[in-house]
């Protein structure tokens, strides 16, 4: 017991820093992209095109991850997508919790008919195949930044909304907010300073947790070609078009492909890691 | 009388969320700018045919008045008519739900059986470096969408070892003998297993991706359902009996801490289906989210509608069935 | 004629942390036909006795030091696998929380007859016909029903009867009662221990006996130790500790025992500088123990 319980820690601590660090650096390249990638991401250089990492023989040192079929350097858009990747994760992250966690309060607080007009509108949204509800949201908008992140809101505030819903009624039940409603309190009032602040933690798990998915549904929706214009440097879209030279240009997919499996990752055991360090302290 | 009314709630539940469902997508499929009639005719097609075709379509009358007239036809299983394929929306929805079927069932099964033993490894060989392992994969299994599983298994065994099949349901130079969709379950009845192996080959990536997170949800709700069980006392009294390990796991244990994860199951198994979406599309293969995607792209109005519907139908549908596998299984609640 | 169970200078301890004992240097026998009273306060440590014999320590816990003979097995030499069945063969657990070990997923049948037909090779027929015979023996109204039925189905009482049942139904020549009749309610409890000295003295079964009442012990056995930190303060016969206690914590104990005529006397707490000087014995047996380990 006293043992495992050690050993666990241990590892929630490793997980914390190893994805600490490596969203770290991202968000620092994401920041920095112009300064620190080596090549315009837009540049073509037909010349230079589908040319190995700098390991493989005939590779051009000045490529360090190679270039696509277009010549355009891998690195330098792999950091440029960074950038549209982190924006995303970021403002469609928070603007997903807002949403869901405020339905989600006043459903699980309010109760009565509140409840019910938004628990059955979380039914009929988990009734969607979400992917399919994003294109079609996507084909809505039109493509660009901003119809991605009104997507994302639209698709996945229920994923909060669930959750923070189940955790306010829990919350509701304790004495705390009895007392406060004898008190005399106003009912909003209680919510926000007493309900609220205890629910803070799970939104926050939720959040980061909410960010990888941002920038899952980012690529999925490149990945379809209804993302950002085809041209321009995102994850999703590098790996769709590698995946159409896969056989003769392996790493125009691998790179990103790893890139963004990491920093899925990343978001979520973050997320994790958190909660691991921060729950018996709360509870 | 208790139980009727359960189900009667129940249903109409259901059918509210189904209502909704199609009033959300039928309005919301309204606001797409582009016209499909414009997008299927050759380019230089007249003015006059456009809205002839609008008014065939009944493009031309009020949404609500559209409204009205698609839900009259869809209460009798009317979906109306595929503008990019010309043809009627119900048996082009039917044609493709097996495919899709089929590649769920088939990922339900894998993750299943991996989750299922690497929770049951778990315990048997809890404390050590097994479980910190399978606890790790577990971790690593949730935290990646079935979207990027699928691209990695792409590039491990489509290209760097090509073991498996990274396209299409089954190889175009194959006769088909079949009469039914259903291809994988005539293929036994057939008992044509050359058919039936090609046919596994094909999904068996697709599958795999769509598997490996749910496998890890199983996998760490069994076992930590598991773990807790194997404390109580009629696990330990069984152990007394002189019951190896193995069998205290499965037959004592297993039995009562399944439960908690079926339920999960169900509501995690609409979640696959969902996924089948983006996985078809990656994989080339001819289901229904395949369909769809092309039918977004094609502005297909009436076969959108038609696709959705029939998701929300199943989704609904698969959960009330594991509500009431969930009350059969348990016998607390079956003599309540 | 050697004992049939002897425990030997056994010690357990935290996984990991080979310094904290929870039992200390252990030992005690018993003949074939007779009752051991373990006794103890809460914590004491009378729980991991039964469980280290019948092989089920909870894995935070293990067995560092010491013996197990059991009918004539040194049990701590065996594979894990032949100990289990050597266990299943000839001893059973009476547990403490008839609500929590019945498996609640299974009838009442399986759950006697499972041992008889898996492990001893009975056949169902056999097996179910013992069955009944022992329901009716643990004086069970409707066998045929109760067998047919899920734990959930049955009061307290009659799970206790059931695990009762369940535990004599091989003929074990050794049962491990924990504290057998603590989760039921008073009237029932004496029931339950009647039925248990009933099936002890016709099966001639030698038995563990856990209990923190010393009334209990008066009544069921013949020879007591009593336990305080994992330790045995005192071993002695029935009669003669009941006479005058040599340890001043057995006689602490017994002055704060409950008599039937008198309840709200038991609620005496155990003097202070009785509890001092035990614990001081435990921490200088720890002293001595395993120097340079
Ligand atoms: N799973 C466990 N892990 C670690 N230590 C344990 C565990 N279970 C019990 N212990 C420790 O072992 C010691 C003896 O416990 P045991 O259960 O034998 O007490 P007991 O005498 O049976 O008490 P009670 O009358 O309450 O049943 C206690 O100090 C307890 O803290
Ligand atoms: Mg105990």
């Amino acid at each position: 017991m006293l043992d495992g319980r050690g050993t666990l820690k241990r590892r929630a601590g490793a997980r914390l820093w190893l994805s600490g660090i490596w969203l770290g650096v991202m968000a620092l390249l994401a920041l920095f992209a112009p300064l620190v990638s080596p090549h315009d991401p837009l540049t073509q250089d037909l010349f230079a095109g589908r040319l190995p990492p700098f390991w493989v023989e005939g590779a051009d040192p000045a490529y360090l991850l190679g270039t696509d079929s277009l010549g355009r350097d891998v690195l330098s858009r792999i950091i440029h997508g960074a950038r549209i990747a982190f924006s995303v994760a970021l403002v469609a992250g928070i603007a997903t919790a807002l949403v869901g966690s405020l339905l989600g309060l006043l459903a699980g607080y309010m109760r009565g008919w509140v409840d019910v007009v938004i628990s059955r509108l979380v039914d009929i949204w988990m009734a969607f195949p979400p992917v399919l509800f994003a294109i079609l949201l996507i084909a809505v908008l039109g493509t660009g930044l901003t119809s991605i992140i009104i997507a994302i809101v639209v698709i996945d505030w229920t994923r909060f909304c669930r959750v923070v819903r189940a955790e306010a009624m829990n919350q509701s039940a304790m004495d705390y907010v009895s007392s406060a409603v004898v008190a005399g309190r106003p009912r909003m009032d209680i919510l926000w300073r007493e309900i609220l602040p205890n629910v803070l933690p799970t939104i926050v798990a939720l959040l980061t947790l909410e960010m990888g998915i941002a920038v899952i549904v980012e690529a999925i929706l490149s990945f379809v070609n209804l993302s950002i214009s085809s041209d321009a440097p995102t994850w999703g879209g590098m790996i769709a078009e590698g995946r159409t030279s896969i056989y003769q240009a392996w790493w125009v997919l691998a790179f990103p492909l790893g890139v963004l499996f990491l920093t899925v990752l990343s978001f979520s055991q973050f997320g994790e890691g958190l909660k691991d360090r921060f729950d018996p302290v709360l509870r | 009388m208790k139980l009727l009314r359960a189900i009667l709630l129940r249903l109409a539940t259901m059918s509210v969320t189904l209502i909704g469902a199609a009033v959300v997508v039928f309005f919301v499929i309204r606001i797409v700018p582009g016209n499909p009639i414009a997008m299927m005719l050759p380019p230089g097609a007249s003015e006059d045919d456009i809205a002839r075709l609008t008014a065939h379509y009944g493009l031309d009358k009020s949404i609500f008045e559209q409204f009205v007239i698609w839900l009259g036809g869809v209460f009798q299983g009317d979906f109306g008519t595929s503008i990019s394929l010309r043809q009627p929306v119900m048996p082009l929805v039917l044609g493709r739900l097996p495919a899709t079927m089929e590649l769920a069932i088939f990922a339900l099964v894998i993750a299943v059986v991996i989750g299922g033993a690497m929770a049951l490894t778990g315990v048997r060989y809890r404390a050590t470096r097994t479980e910190t392992a399978i606890d790790v994969a577990n971790g690593v299994g949730l935290s990646i969408p079935d979207f990027l599983w699928a691209l990695i298994l792409i590039v491990l065994f489509g290209v760097l070892m090509p073991v498996f099949h990274i396209s299409g349901r089954i190889s175009p130079s194959l006769d088909l003998p079949f009469v039914t969709q259903f291809y994988v379950f005539e293929s036994i009845a057939r008992l044509r297993f050359d058919l039936w192996w090609d046919l596994l080959k094909h999904m068996f990536m697709p599958a795999l991706a769509l598997a490996i997170p749910l496998a890890a949800i199983i996998s760490q709700l069994l076992k930590q359902s598991l773990k807790e069980t194997m404390h109580l006392d009629y696990v330990t009294l069984s152990r007394t009996k002189g019951y190896g390990e193995n069998h205290v796991i499965v037959s004592e244990a297993l039995p009562n801490a399944v439960l908690p994860t079926l339920t999960l199951i169900g509501v995690q198994f609409t979640f696959l289906i969902g996924g089948t979406v983006i996985i078809e599309r990656l994989f080339s293969y001819e289901g229904l989210g395949n369909m769809a995607i092309d039918a977004v792209i094609n502005r297909d109005l009436p076969l959108i509608q038609g696709i959705v519907i029939v998701f929300a139908l199943l989704f609904t549908v698969i959960n009330l069935i594991v509500d009431m596998t969930y009350a059969l299984l348990n016998p607390r609640l079956r003599h309540a | 004629m050697s004992a049939f169970l002897t425990v030997d200078n056994l010690s357990a301890s935290i996984r990991g942390n080979i310094r904290q004992r929870v039992l200390r240097s252990v030992s005690f026998s018993i003949d074939t036909g007779e009752v051991l009273g373990l006794v103890g306060e809460s914590g004491a440590g009378k729980s991991m006795i039964g469980k280290a014999i019948l092989g089920i320590l909870p894995s935070a816990v293990e067995v560092v030091e010491g013996e197990i003979q059991l009918d004539g097995h040194n049990l701590m030499a065996m594979k894990q696998a032949d100990r289990r069945r050597l266990i299943g063969a000839t001893a059973a657990l009476i547990p403490q929380d008839p609500l929590t070990a019945l498996n609640p997923s299974r009838r009442i049948e399986p759950q006697i007859t499972n041992r008889l037909v898996d492990i001893l090779g009975w056949s169902k027929r056999d097996a179910r016909l013992r069955a009944l015979e022992l329901l009716d023996e643990v004086h069970i109204d409707n066998p045929e029903r109760v067998m047919g039925s899920y734990p959930h189905e049955l009061s307290g009482g009659m799970r206790q009867r059931v695990l009762i049942a369940s535990a004599f139904a091989a003929n074990p020549k050794l049962v491990v009662a924990d504290e057998p009749t603590t989760a039921l309610d008073v009237t029932v409890q004496k029931q339950i221990l009647r039925l248990i000295r009933e099936l002890q003295t016709r099966h001639e079964t030698a038995m563990v006996f856990v209990t923190h009442d010393l009334g209990v012990v008066s009544k069921v056995c013949q020879r007591l130790s009593v336990l305080y930190g994992g330790m045995v303060v005192e071993s002695s016969d029935v009669p003669a500790f009941f006479g005058g206690p040599g340890h001043a914590y057995s006689r602490a104990l017994l002055a704060a025992t409950p008599k039937y005529t008198d309840p709200e006397a038991s609620l005496l707490p155990v003097d202070e500088a009785v509890i001092a000087q035990v614990s001081g014995e435990v921490l200088a047996a720890d002293e001595g123990w395993r120097h340079g380990a």
